[in-house]
């Protein structure tokens, strides 16, 4: 059977995570191509809402990424991202999806390797639990190839 | 059958009373409590009859003391304020009355939180301070709480309250006490006693108030059985203060039993000689009834005065 | 303000499990600032749900709608149109929208999605604490602006009882005794001897004791 190939959304801090990601870029380190990344002005804009939208709109797995504790350019968004990841993994965990899906991670400006190892673990991590029931296209697919297989 | 309280005449003729305290079974049966009420019923001048204590289910403290009653000895009907309204415990009392008890402790209860049923609604219609001051007027006035009056047969109880010399605020516990009095209290039963330098301060200043000229004070005292008891009452029931002192006493003694006896009868024996204003002893020996006996007499409080 | 609570979302389910088409209704009044049931949580609930739903093979259609305030028929109004197709209505506002709600939209299954929990403020951000219990007669100037009624763990009027150590409440030690608090206020205003007075029984027939109560103001009524 194929590999099954993750969805996985990555929100990342301009001022950390994102800038990392560039880095990784100029350092031509390999990472993940299953990422995609939306950038955000902080971590802590991240909302309940938005996480869930887009396990909604079929991915799965989504990380958020930001500062170091005490480093965020904001003093504590990153803390309140925290929070509200480890809010939305319990309901994710209650209504049967799983909070494993979901995760933090903290990914300094200066760590472009540390970007692509978070994205390779998430990316790992998120093959072995499969492909989220709610994309669509990687049911499609599974079911499609599974045939060609039979 | 007399209409005055025999506990009022051993404190009103001035003599040093002596009351304990029944607690009701958690069952139907009233053998427990008979056994005990005539096991204590020539050293005591009443008892106490609680009122689901901390807030777990025991037999009616009017039914209880109905078999108390039988049993020769006098009652003190504890009513707290945490499971009826003002028509049941007016009720209540009327039948109380008729069943010959005439002596009634007011308190506001533990608690439905520390007991068996913590997810009960409580009621707290009034509080203490507002059901001695109706039974006051009951009695005084012929008033029902409502204001009502009542054309006969009024209940006429002697009204106790209790005090609680280890509770905070201080300066405010010797205020309340005295706002207790002026609503109508006639006796007064404290705490457990064990921290004896705050108690006399306490009573410093009901003295100096004269409120112990108003007012009949029983000091509260409990017998403990082990330092774990007494650790547990220490760290665990808010409003008491266990000094270190008796925990370390009681268990670096042979025989721990023995040690809290001797330990509850040498309070007695300084309250009696030493703490002016106090008139009396209430002796709560919780769970443990069958050594009152023993404590009134140590304590030289044996033979218990004949009145009525 | 109401303060409310949500339920746990797979009770909320429950109510609604044979539901195809369901309406999650937001109120932007007091449940809205204490971040139960306003726009934001809707969605979120609304979210949810579906998701939960996919994943149990019977998918669910929700539509949300955040009313100004549902404790309003005018605001509430505004949902004639958009309930028509629905089987069930989820109100996210206090007790009082809900049954709003149920009143104005008499063919619709209206359940809960809050508990509703009481009257109170904001300490900081994310903690609210009960202030008043709406006892229908105020005596905070009887007790130096402190609520002996809700704060105080058995209502008393002429406190503390026996059990206030330490400043707090025998029930737990991380509430503060609503009468050391009076006791403290009362004496820094050179008051202690109001405290001395007698508080009489309450009269619980203004409270919710004299049957659901009802406020009229026949000056600001408007004439039919
Ligand atoms: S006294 Fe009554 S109205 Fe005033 S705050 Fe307390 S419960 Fe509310
Ligand atoms: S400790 Fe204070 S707040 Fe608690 S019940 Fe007693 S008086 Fe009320």
């Amino acid at each position: 059977m194929p590999e099954f190939e993750p969805k996985i959304v990555a929100f990342c801090c301009r001022y950390c995570a994102y800038t990392a990601a560039d880095l990784a870029g100029s350092m031509r380190l390999q990472y993940s191509p299953n990422i995609r990344v939306v950038e955000m002005p902080c971590s802590g804009t991240i909302e309940h809402g938005v996480i869930l939208n887009a396990f909604e709109k079929g991915a799965d797995g989504v990380y958020i990424a930001g500062c170091n504790l005490g480093d965020c350019h904001f003093l504590k968004g990153n803390v309140r991202a925290i929070k509200r990841v480890a809010a939305v993994k319990k309901v994710l965990d209650e209504i049967g999806l799983g909070g494993d899906r979901l995760e933090f991670f903290h990914v300094p400006a200066s760590e472009g390797t540390k970007f692509a190892k978070v994205a390779n673990d998430m990316t790992e991590r998120i093959r072995q639990l499969g492909p989220s029931p709610l994309n669509k296209s990687a049911a499609g697919n599974a079911k499609k190839e599974g045939g060609q297989t039979a | 059958m007399s209409n005055l309280s025999k506990l009022q005449q051993v404190l009103d003729s001035g003599q040093f009373a002596v009351t304990a305290e029944i607690g009701p079974p958690k069952h139907s049966s009233p053998e427990g409590i008979r056994h005990h009420a005539e096991m204590m019923r020539d050293y005591v001048d009443a008892t106490n009859i609680t009122d689901n204590q901390t807030a777990i289910v025991r037999m009616s403290s009017i039914a209880a003391g109905a078999h108390v009653l039988g049993c020769g000895i006098e009652p003190i009907v504890q009513m707290t304020c945490r499971d009826r309204n003002r028509i049941a415990m007016q009720s209540d009392l009327l039948g109380a009355y008729s069943l010959g008890m005439r002596n009634v402790l007011c308190l506001s209860g533990d608690h439905q939180k520390f007991g068996n049923h913590p997810m009960a609604k409580n009621v707290y219609d009034i509080d203490s301070m507002q059901l001695i001051d109706n039974l006051r007027r009951m009695r005084d006035e012929k008033m029902f709480f409502s204001g009502d009056a009542i054309k006969e047969s009024e209940p006429q109880f002697f009204i106790g309250a209790v005090a609680n010399p280890f509770a905070d605020p201080f300066e405010f516990r010797v205020d309340r006490l005295e706002k207790k009095v002026n609503a109508g209290a006639q006796f007064i039963q404290t705490q457990c006693i064990f921290d004896m330098e705050r108690f006399e301060r306490f009573m410093e200043m009901v003295r100096e108030r004269g409120i112990d000229q108003r007012v009949h004070i029983l000091a509260g005292v409990t017998p403990m059985k082990s330092w774990k008891a007494a650790s547990y009452m220490q760290n665990n029931v808010s409003g008491m203060i266990v000094p270190n002192e008796l925990v370390e006493r009681l268990k670096n003694a042979e025989d721990p039993k023995r040690e809290g006896l001797d330990i509850c009868i040498e309070q007695i024996k300084y309250i009696k000689e030493n703490v002016k204003g106090v008139h009396g002893v209430h002796i709560m020996a919780i769970a443990w009834e069958e050594v009152v006996p023993e404590i009134v007499e140590k304590s030289g409080l044996y033979p218990r005065p004949k009145v009525g | 303000m109401i303060v409310a609570q949500q339920k746990p979302i797979n009770d909320i389910a429950q109510m609604i499990n044979d539901c195809k088409k369901v309406l999650f209704v937001g109120c932007a009044g007091c449940v809205t600032v204490c971040l139960a049931g306003g726009e934001k949580e809707t969605e979120v609930m609304a979210s949810a749900m579906r998701i939960k739903r996919t994943l149990e093979n019977n998918p669910l259609e929700a539509i949300t709608y955040t009313c100004t305030r549902q404790c309003d028929p005018e605001y509430i109004a505004s949902l004639d149109n958009v309930v028509k197709d629905v089987d069930a209505i989820v109100s996210l506002a206090c007790g009082v929208g809900v049954q709003y709600l149920a009143e104005r939209f008499k063919d619709k299954w209206v359940v809960p999605a809050l508990d509703t929990k009481f009257i109170g403020g904001s300490t900081v951000h994310g903690v609210w604490e009960e202030k008043c219990g709406l006892c229908g007669e105020c005596i905070l100037h009887r007790t130096g602006g402190i609520c002996p009624i809700i704060r105080c763990s058995k209502s008393i009027l002429n406190g503390p009882c026996g059990g206030s150590q330490y400043g707090k409440c025998e029930v737990n030690k991380d509430i503060d005794c609503a009468w050391q608090l009076i006791y403290d206020r009362m004496k820094a205003l050179g008051k202690l001897d109001k405290l001395m007075e007698i508080q009489p029984p309450k009269d619980w027939s203004k409270s919710r004791d004299g049957g659901p109560r009802k406020a009229i103001r026949e000056d600001v009524m408007i004439d039919e």
